[in-house]
């Protein structure tokens, strides 16, 4: 199954779309698993990253019987030194951003966290893509 | 313990999310910071927090927590009101502050 869902950056209200879709879909396929918590906790933090750091994005799921993989391309400023924002504490975020409770610096970690793969390529002044990997059973 | 009985005992306002007062407490966790609350929090948690806004309840929902007790007077905002209600995640109000409603939940669930 395919599914794809735009992202726009700075717009608060809509984020967190595409998490909230995933969770519907993925209860129908596995039903209230926990793997499905993990999952869109994950493309949350992700959806929510773009808005805040980025200018406009993308995601792009695709699942299969084994797993459930989720692309998250952002166009934006790019992570300049993607060690240190993957420290837990670490943020950039705006002054506005952070009086919402965002910019803990913890977004990442918890993306991390939350899947069995992640990787993170990004070019700075281009942008940022994420790509989460979850297997939906145990190894 | 169920969210009404929470009602009951804290003398809390429920302004929405009814339909969730049912909801079973595991527990509860305090924090303002919401991706620490998306890490941290567990299902059926009550959050106690001064954050009024919609992904706030976004947060609720995908961790499955029981309720959200705003703290100090804080009211709302209208869109955090809907999701709450779509949810059936109820949204509680207290004039405490959170050193004081935490206090009293905790040794409530003890
Ligand atoms: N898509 C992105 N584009 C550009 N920079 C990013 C992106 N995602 C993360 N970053 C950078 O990495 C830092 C750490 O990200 P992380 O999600 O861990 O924390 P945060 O977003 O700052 O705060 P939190 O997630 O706790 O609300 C950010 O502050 C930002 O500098
Ligand atoms: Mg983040």
């Amino acid at each position: 199954m395919h599914f794809e869902f735009d992202i726009e950056a700075g717009d608060f209200s809509k984020v967190g779309f595409a998490s909230s879709q995933l969770k519907k879909i993925m209860k129908q396929l596995v039903g209230a698993h926990k793997i499905v918590k993990r999952i869109v906790v994950a493309l949350y933090e992700a959806e929510v990253n773009v808005v805040a750091h980025a200018y406009s994005g993308k995601v792009i799921i695709d699942i299969d019987t084994e797993k459930v993989v989720i692309k998250v391309e952002d166009e934006g400023p790019g992570i300049p030194d993607v060690q240190l924002a993957m420290q837990e504490g670490y943020s950039t975020a705006s002054e506005k951003v952070r009086e919402m409770g965002f910019g803990a610096g913890m977004g990442l970690s918890n993306i991390k966290n939350n899947s069995d793969k992640f990787q993170i390529e990004t070019q700075v002044g281009i942008g940022t893509s994420l790509k989460i990997v979850s297997y939906l059973k145990a190894q | 313990m169920k969210v009404s009985d929470l009602i009951e005992k804290l003398n809390l306002e429920l302004v929405s999310g009814e339909s969730g007062i049912d909801n079973q407490i595991s527990g509860g966790y305090v924090s303002d910071l919401l991706s620490d609350v998306m890490g941290s929090s567990k299902e059926g948690q009550v959050w106690i927090t001064l954050q009024t806004h919609k992904n706030v309840m976004a947060i609720a929902s995908l961790k499955d927590l029981a309720a959200v007790i705003l703290v100090k007077g804080f009211k709302p905002d209208e869109d955090m009101l809907q999701q709450s209600n779509e949810e059936g995640i109820p949204v509680l109000l207290t004039n405490e502050t959170t050193f004081d409603i935490s206090g009293k939940l905790h040794k409530l669930l003890k």
